[in-house]
């Protein structure tokens, strides 16, 4: 192709009207963001007497609700700040528990030959839209009761509950499905000239995994931590459930979800601690996009 | 409410560092078991390692899932026929239950009505801007700004949605919501947004396609670029209009793509039930059954009822598993 026709082809749809009805769209899905933010920045006194569009002709910065939000709290009502940690230590294991079972549960389903193989595939793909909801009762009963069988005990009562476990445990559970699918995937596409020459060098399936399947799928690995990174940040239901309502271990979407619910009016602690939970996941978003992107498009779509 | 501030402060440090804690060892002693496994794994005869293998790289996430998912799924079957605490059968009485009471048959009406809309509506918005974009110079801060919703929590997003939709019943005082405020200025008769049935719903839904609309365009802005150059040279010099390319090239090329961002947005909307909790907290003739499968389970204390509900959102997506299931099927044979 030459490069006037690819040139013809670029302009082929950049109509000024499509340009423009693009950006107003831009625009308009970025207002409601935009008006939190602003708010946020607002003294108390005036978010609640005025709209947030008056900012622009009466200029009025403070802090003041961040430092209320962030850092205010008593013994019993912890301020955010610890809440924002508590999403930390949720999500970073919550990451990494997954997406190392899942790669190496993609390398069995990828590369090992055993009996049943496609029927296991089959339905770990099937379980990736399995609703939550459908595990959560006897989930929950399992955490707080271990499992017991005909009166054999097969899990004991672990004492876990309360505790970030739980939290973990469920999150890796219902984060493998998909991370196997799309690890799977894309280790299937490894050449099986590479695999077979690491044998005939004497490779054990360890050794394998280790010096080249590793390797080779940081990028996919990369795709996939953050879009649990991003789902985990995000989660309210686990975190409401399996955090068994222990204020020590609930993440920030428990507490605004609980401000919501107290004390609606309160716009200048709902915009400011809306924005501090949203302010991670936008700067792991914008800076990573990339590989957010590329992680779902591997799921979906199709030629 | 005023509590704050007057009762002594832990410092921050002390909230912190448990949780760096915990953080830290619980990563820590995850990988330092499998760096044992491994060494160990690799310097055992081939043999062992034929076995070891299984244990290591399958079990784990076999066991997670059978004991995690499976196992549960089926348990909740069987809850959804028994009693409020689980310790009698009574048959199909939840299901009944679900489908007689007209407040469970207000959520299920709404549920379909979301799981109607919000795929529709997400999926045209997006493959419209997709359209748009497609082949434009500097798209990007534009496709950025519409995707970025989806970085945003359904709670952070509920927020941010009541803000605009807040409303002000005394007309001496300024609206500081943003719809009611530009309503006012039109000199619209004022109306409580959120309390409004069917209103309410449509204006959760809106939140929803907000989010997902970006998915939508993302996903089928990747697939319109692969469509050959070639293709829409030949159309260029047919003189073919955007509005036919659209229909007779773009969309009919795409068709899989579609196809598979529908599905996603509907068990995605499906399951979601932070929106309405945090915007009206299913009251109002707003609730779905998301959110209802909550109440029932952990407020009103009922598994029987609550598993049912559960159960009933499973059969609703059983059809696009079984879709899924052929279409991966059909794949892995053409290769």
């Amino acid at each position: 192709m030459t490069i006037i026709n690819s040139k013809r082809a670029k302009n082929a749809f950049s109509s000024p009207i499509a340009s423009a009805a693009a950006v107003v769209i831009a625009i308009l899905w970025t207002i409601p963001t935009f008006g939190l933010l602003v708010s946020s920045i607002r003294p108390e006194k005036s978010i609640n007497t005025s709209g947030w569009w008056t900012f622009f002709t009466n200029p009025e910065v403070s802090l003041e609700n961040y430092e209320k939000v962030l850092f205010q709290g008593t013994l019993i009502q912890p301020p955010m700040v610890q809440y924002f940690f508590n999403s930390l230590a949720i999500t970073l294991p919550a990451v990494v528990f997954p997406i190392t079972l899942a790669v190496f549960a993609a390398y069995a389903l990828a590369w090992f030959d055993f009996k049943g193989r496609d029927f296991i595939f089959f339905t770990i793909f099937a379980l990736q839209v399995v609703p939550l909801q459908l595990t959560l009762i006897p989930l929950l009963q399992l955490f707080a009761k271990g499992l017991s069988i005909n009166g054999i005990t097969i899990i004991p009562d672990l004492g876990i509950t309360g505790t970030y476990i739980p939290i973990w445990i469920a999150h890796t559970i219902f984060g493998l499905p998909l991370a196997i699918f799309l690890l799977h995937n894309f280790l299937r596409q490894i050449p099986r000239e590479l695999i077979e020459a690491a044998k005939v060098d004497g490779a054990g399936w360890f050794i394998m995994f280790r010096a080249l399947i590793l390797p080779l799928s940081i990028p996919a690995i990369a795709s996939f931590a953050i879009f649990q990174f991003l789902w985990v940040w995000n989660d309210l239901l686990v975190g409401l459930t399996f955090g068994a309502g222990s204020k020590e271990v609930a993440p920030m979407t428990v507490r605004l979800a609980e401000m919501v619910g107290t004390r609606g009016g309160g716009w200048e602690v709902l915009t400011a601690g809306a924005f501090v939970s949203t302010v991670v996941p936008l700067i792991v978003f914008f800076a990573l996009q990339r590989y957010f992107v590329r992680g779902l498009l591997a799921g979906s779509v199709k030629g | 409410m005023k509590l704050t501030a007057l009762v002594p402060q832990r410092s921050l440090w002390d909230t912190v560092l448990p949780n760096l804690v915990m953080l830290g060892s619980a990563i820590a002693a995850f990988l330092g078991i499998i760096f044992l496994l491994f060494v160990l794994a690799e310097r055992s005869p081939n043999k062992i390692q034929n076995i070891l293998k299984y244990v290591v790289f399958l079990a784990p996430a076999a066991v997670l899932l059978l004991i995690g998912l499976i196992y549960p799924a089926i348990r909740t079957l069987i809850y959804s026929f028994m009693n409020d605490d689980s310790s009698k059968f009574i048959g199909f009485e939840n299901y009944v239950w679900a489908f007689t009471i007209p407040e469970i048959r207000i959520v299920l009406r709404n549920t379909l009505i979301w799981t109607i809309l919000v795929p529709v509506l997400a999926t045209g918005t997006g493959l419209a801007i997709a359209y748009m974009t497609d082949r434009m110079k500097r798209a990007a801060v534009i496709k950025s700004l519409i995707f970025m919703p989806m970085a945003i929590s359904f709670v952070g997003a509920g927020i941010i949605w009541r803000f605009v939709y807040t409303y002000e019943a005394n007309l001496k005082r300024p609206e500081i919501g943003l719809l009611s405020s530009i309503w006012r200025a039109m000199e619209w008769e004022p109306r409580n947004w959120l309390l409004e049935a069917p209103l309410n719903t449509l204006l959760l839904i809106v939140v929803m396609v907000w989010i997902q609309t970006g998915f939508a365009m993302v996903v089928l802005s990747a697939a319109m670029k692969n469509i050959p150059d070639e293709i829409i040279e030949a159309s260029l010099l047919d003189g073919t209009s955007n509005w036919r390319r659209f229909t007779k090239i773009t969309i009919p090329m795409i068709r899989a793509t579609i196809v598979v961002v529908l599905t996603t947005i509907t068990i995605g909307t499906l399951k979601v039930f932070d929106i309405v909790r945090t915007m009206t907290g299913g009251n109002f003739k707003t609730n779905v059954i998301a959110n209802e499968m909550y109440s029932q389970s952990f407020r009103q204390m009922n598994y029987g009822t609550g598993s049912a509900l559960a159960i009933i959102l499973f059969i609703a997506i059983i059809p696009i598993i079984i879709y899924n299931v052929r279409q991966l099927r059909l794949e892995r044979t053409e290769r």
